[in-house]
């Protein structure tokens, strides 16, 4: 499909650029979803983490990245019991309550609640809602090749639905627009990394955002035009801690939230919606393109509490994120109720505690409207350290 | 042996031989350090057992430990021990008194806990993986996740012979040879298949008895309560799997059901409500609970616990002995993914039971401490009660954990869902 979903962006200032991408990722109406259907396409609903968008997009479908929103589970609610995270039930809610429209939807086992959720969304929808069982064992030599067989499974039930088969060099077209995207998306986190004070944590995560929500072709463009325009800004460094962000792998945390981080620390790293960026190298576009997908994932891939791999101890990668980002401290949050991020919170505080690293542990959720506390707090932590 | 006698012996027996096995059970635990005996730290969806007790590895399984904590009521200490070490109150209280546990060198209310040599588990449970990732950190073991895919939606499942069903058993097989060097190497003793397929071997009397079982409460009375004696015969079934001890124990188990059929000896005196139970049992009240709903003539006839934590050996899979290491793999697929099925996508099971098991009612028992069983559970209730003609409870507590377990508010929703059950019986 070649129509265009998101056209009021080119030629405007960058300031207002970001303000469009923050509306659109805080807008529960997910508009550019509808404007892409009223289009003739068709839609694929993918939970977090992470998930092979060259599959859905070789089929001409819509990848979109299900991460909840900021609405009330009216709906939702009845379908789930208590001590629940709020991605889950607002995820559900979003189709519930037809803000959003899928045509398919797939799920991974990402945690004990978030697995239940094909099954939920199965007994919900006649569209085909499906788990995808990315490897648990990723330090199995076999598990490459069983991914490959396990995309080719899901490819076969992506083209049912797309009506068209998808070809090795559809797929490898697929591959070049989304390794172009992740080039671009690891600049965006360079410019964050190198001159933070160009870029506040809370543009850089609309700038990104946006991108699970449109053509990624449209993304690339857009991440084309203003990257260039952040590398201009006049604005200077100030006298702020550098930090990385730690427990944004699922649910979000508010951008407001970000904002009052963005305005006592800078956030030189972060794993916000790693999924976009879990592939840290271009992937081969020569040979099986599924099995180069599948070595991508698990071999030039980066970390998160929820993927098991004894290559990646999660301090030690959080450690090593915070050294490559030259961060003095971190911000440890999980999702109220997420079992795999309050699980880390005690090795990461564990391990930050015996390297002599200061940190700052919270929980968050996607629907908080205040944060005045929190900013208090954080900036008596700030200004704990600023002064020692 | 007269009758009256026969009754004496054999009816309670199942209870009562698995409480006896399972004091015997935690002793052998507690002196294995001193013999130089090696423990796997495993799990009950998917223990391995078959093939870790060719290297003689003590099976230990810390859910079995952690819920004997809840039951003997010492439960709450160890988890303030676990959440003043850091860990939130919102985890698993399986994975929080276990690390209490360990913090505290084993000690345990039946015995001591030997640390592990190795863990190993499946992604039945996500905390399986995140849990073994604790005693790596304590202990720099290893440990060895087997992978094994679940059905991808309700009612997909594949068979041998399909070619996805095929990818799938090639991985879990390929994982288990890996696992086979991790054992040689902890152990230090050869990998031999005769012994694999001796093991394999008791596992399947005991595949085939615990299928049998569960049958029987077909009848009515109902022969066991899937709560409470269900329970003691899952400690069994997990602890006791790949003996010859445990293939003993189901044989007799299954004479004893059959004897109460055949002489219509029921679990209550009148057993008025047939129920099925979905979820994990409420262990801080464990007794009390069962008592809410006997004391109105509610018998327990079937647990979607009884299918997940037997690792869905309730299937009754049996390894076909003449190729050992395949059918392994292919029955750990089986099995694990079926304990899986029973937890994410049991609504057509439990509709395809209520006519034949003659159900008045669904209780489902979703708790704080597990999402693995309880996320779905208020929409499964939705599409069983818009599909079956049977009564349905909700109730909310927790495994582990009594600060979130309420017995007065559970006896009043128990209570009234009685009084419907009873209304609907007069109006049918």
């Amino acid at each position: 499909m070649t129509v265009r979903i998101l056209d009021s962006w080119p030629y405007k200032p960058l300031d207002e650029v970001t303000g469009l991408c923050r509306e659109l990722v805080e807008d529960p109406d997910f508009p550019t979803v509808k404007r892409w259907r009223e289009a003739g396409g068709k839609v694929v609903g993918h939970f977090q983490v992470y998930f092979p968008e060259e599959l859905a997009h070789a089929a001409g479908m819509l990848p979109f990245k299900v991460r909840g929103a900021q609405i009330e589970a009216r709906q939702a609610e009845a379908r789930f019991g208590s001590y629940l995270c709020s991605i889950l039930k607002t995820s559900l809610e979003l189709v519930l309550s037809q803000r959003v429209t899928l045509d398919m939807f797939i799920s991974h086992p990402i945690c004990d609640a978030a697995r239940n959720l094909a099954a939920v969304w199965g007994r919900n929808f006649t569209y085909p809602c499906q788990i995808l069982y990315l490897p648990q064992n990723a330090n199995s030599k076999h598990s490459a090749q069983y991914l490959r067989d396990e995309y080719a499974r899901l490819m076969r039930d992506i083209e049912e639905v797309a009506g068209r088969r998808i070809s090795d060099d559809d797929l490898r077209a697929s591959i070049r627009v989304f390794n172009e995207n992740r080039r671009l998306l690891h600049k965006l986190y360079a410019i964050k990394r190198e001159t933070p004070w160009l870029l506040p944590a809370d543009e850089a995560y609309v700038l990104m955002a946006v991108g699970g929500m449109i053509p990624r072709e449209e993304h690339n463009e857009l991440l084309k035009a203003v990257i260039p325009q952040i590398e201009a800004r006049p604005a200077k460094p100030q006298d702020r801690i550098r930090v990385v962000f730690e427990g944004g792998f699922c649910e979000q945390p508010p951008t407001d939230l970000l904002r009052a981080i963005a305005l006592s620390c800078y956030v030189v790293d972060d794993d916000l919606l790693i999924g976009l960026r879990w592939i840290q190298e271009d992937v081969a576009t020569e040979g099986d393109p599924l099995l180069n997908l599948a070595d991508a994932y698990l071999e030039k891939s980066s970390y998160s509490p929820v993927q098991h791999d004894l290559r990646k101890p999660k301090e030690a990668m959080l450690l090593k994120r915070m050294k490559e980002a030259r961060a003095g401290a971190a911000i440890i949050t999980a999702a109220k109720m997420c079992e795999p991020g309050l699980d880390e919170q005690v090795a990461y505080s564990k391990a930050l505690d015996e390297a002599g690293i200061p940190y700052f542990v919270s929980e968050f959720e996607e629907s908080m409207t205040s944060f005045d506390h929190l900013q208090i707090q954080l900036e008596t932590f700030v200004e704990n350290l600023l002064f020692a | 042996m007269t009758d009256g006698r026969a009754t004496e012996t054999i009816v309670g027996r199942g209870a009562k031989d698995g409480a006896l096995m399972f004091r015997d059970w935690f002793q052998a635990m507690t002196g294995a350090p001193e013999r130089g005996e090696q423990a796997a730290y495993v799990f009950v969806m998917g223990s391995l057992a078959e093939l870790l007790r060719v290297f003689d590895f003590h099976t230990v399984f810390p859910e079995i430990n952690a819920l004997q904590t809840a039951v003997r009521r010492v439960a709450q200490d160890y988890l303030s021990t676990a959440e003043d070490y850091g860990y939130s109150p919102d985890i698993c209280g399986y994975v929080k008194a276990d690390v209490a546990m360990q913090l505290r060198g084993g000690e345990h209310p039946m015995g001591r806990i030997p640390r592990p040599s190795l863990a190993v588990y499946t992604n039945a449970c996500n905390t399986y993986v995140k849990w073994a990732e604790i005693w790596e950190r304590m202990y720099h073991i290893p440990i060895f996740t087997l992978d094994v895919p679940g059905s991808r939606a309700a009612g997909k499942q594949t068979w041998p012979g399909n070619a996805d069903f095929e990818n799938d058993k090639r991985y879990v097989a390929a994982q288990l040879k890996e696992l086979i060097a991790v054992c040689e190497q902890v152990s230090g003793k050869k990998f031999d298949i005769d012994k694999l397929r001796e093991t394999m071997g008791h596992a399947n009397d005991m595949s085939r008895a615990w299928k049998r079982v569960l049958e029987l409460n077909k009848n009515t009375p109902s022969v066991f309560n899937a709560l409470t004696d269900g329970t003691v015969y899952l400690g069994v079934a997990n602890g006791f799997r790949g003996t010859a001890a445990g293939s003993a124990y189901f044989k007799n188990v299954v004479e004893e059901m059959e004897y109460k059929v055949a002489r219509g000896i029921g679990t209550l005196h009148e057993e008025k409500y047939r129920l099925i139970f979905v979820g994990v049992p409420c262990y801080p009240i464990f007794r009390r609970f069962n008592e809410m709903f006997t004391e109105h003539g509610g018998a327990f006839i079937s647990s979607t616990y009884l299918w997940f934590a037997s690792g869905g050996t309730n299937l009754g899979f049996e390894y076909d002995l003449s190729r050992p290491f395949d059918s392994l793999a292919e029955g750990v697929l089986i099995n694990v993914r079926h304990a899986m099925d029973s937890m994410f996508f049991q609504d057509r099971t439990l509709l395809d039971m209520v006519e034949p098991y003659h159900v008045d009612g669904v209780v489902f028992h979703p708790i704080k401490s597990c999402r693995t069983t309880s996320t779905g559970l208020a929409d499964l209730r939705r599409t069983v009660i818009e599909s079956a003609d049977v009564g349905s409870l909700f109730i909310e507590s927790d495994m582990m954990d009594k600060r979130v377990v309420s017995e007065a508010q559970l006896k009043n929703r128990i209570d009234a869902f009685f009084e419907g059950l009873a209304t609907r019986k007069q109006l049918a």
